[in-house]
């Protein structure tokens, strides 16, 4: 028991400071950097909390393609940063008081908030016993049967998203010579060759 | 010293205070701006997953895949509208965003 608290702190402690370096680095390539320790020590959290399935997914679509796409932008784009942070501190006082009354107002709702009696009879996909089936088998059971619309659904928005980010990004330069498959597939024996008749001692002219 | 759902809410409270305290504090640069709102649904799932798990409730985790999901397309759609700006533009300042003001 002792050290899953020892490895909440150490996990949240870290997931905390390093969210803290995100905002306020000053060189977006760190604060991508920062964002992936994040993502790792809250992936860290969920395995502790035993949903090791969304651990491992965090993982995979975090780091492995949201931060690396991030990565790409920040080092794709030629952006002058230092100008970008000029009047930074302009927005220090207000933003300030915005998150201390929304961190106040979060903390006091969690520290006075009770599991209603009723809600664990309401239960509508509990979560078997340790050892019975792992927790991929048993969201795979759930996300399959009742929530298959609901899983549709995402892939719909992936491909979206996917469609979405190709044609915003997609551009067509009139100097790039490009493959035309119509052209290609419609091409006939007399556009292709030419049978010419070459005179002895004449050559081609 | 056992750590409860109030722990774990507690941090995805902290987490979500970061990601709205960076919009105000980044307030001219994009990528910072969206990098926060990551740090917000990352916090939301952090919710959903510790109610999930605390309750013994498995459709939470079902809800934290979707949201997920969503975060993921908000991610390419965000960064994919700010390259194309940025093409237009050479530039990613928010102040400079006004071309449908009017």
């Amino acid at each position: 028991m002792i050290i899953s608290a020892i490895f909440f702190y150490l996990f949240a402690g870290v997931c905390i400071a390093s969210a803290i370096m995100v905002i306020a680095a000053r060189n977006p390539v760190h604060s991508v950097l920062f964002l992936i320790l994040t993502f790792v020590n809250a992936a860290g959290l969920f395995v502790l909390m035993g949903a090791e399935f969304l651990a491992m997914i965090l993982i995979v679509v975090y780091v492995g393609a949201v931060a690396v796409l991030f990565l790409f932008v920040v080092m794709m784009l030629d952006v002058d940063f230092a100008e970008l942070r000029h009047g930074l501190l302009n927005y220090l006082p207000m933003g300030f008081v915005v998150g201390t009354a929304l961190l106040a107002e979060l903390l006091f709702v969690v520290g006075a908030w009770l599991i209603a009696p009723g809600i664990p009879k309401v239960v509508t996909a509990p979560i078997a016993a340790a050892g019975d089936v792992s927790n991929t088998q048993a969201l795979g059971l759930v996300l399959y049967t009742r929530y298959v619309y609901f899983f549709e659904a995402a892939g719909v928005i992936l491909l979206v998203a996917m469609v979405g980010a190709i044609v915003m990004t997609l551009q067509h330069k009139p100097d790039v010579k490009r493959q035309r498959i119509a052209e290609q597939v419609a091409r006939r024996r007399s556009s292709a060759i030419e049978i010419v008749k070459v005179r002895s001692g004449q050559g081609l002219p | 010293m056992t750590i409860g759902l109030g722990h774990y809410l507690s941090v995805a409270a902290i987490l979500f205070t970061l990601g709205i305290f960076g919009i105000f504090l980044n307030r001219k640069n994009v990528i910072i701006i969206l990098m926060s709102i990551e740090l917000i649904l990352l916090a939301v799932n952090i919710n959903l997953v510790a109610f999930s798990v605390f309750l013994g409730d498995l459709v939470g985790q079902v809800y934290a895949l979707i949201v997920l999901t969503v975060a993921a397309a908000e991610a390419a759609i965000g960064l994919a509208i700010l390259v194309a700006y940025y093409r237009n533009r050479g530039s990613i300042a928010v102040e400079d965003v006004n071309l449908m003001k009017g």
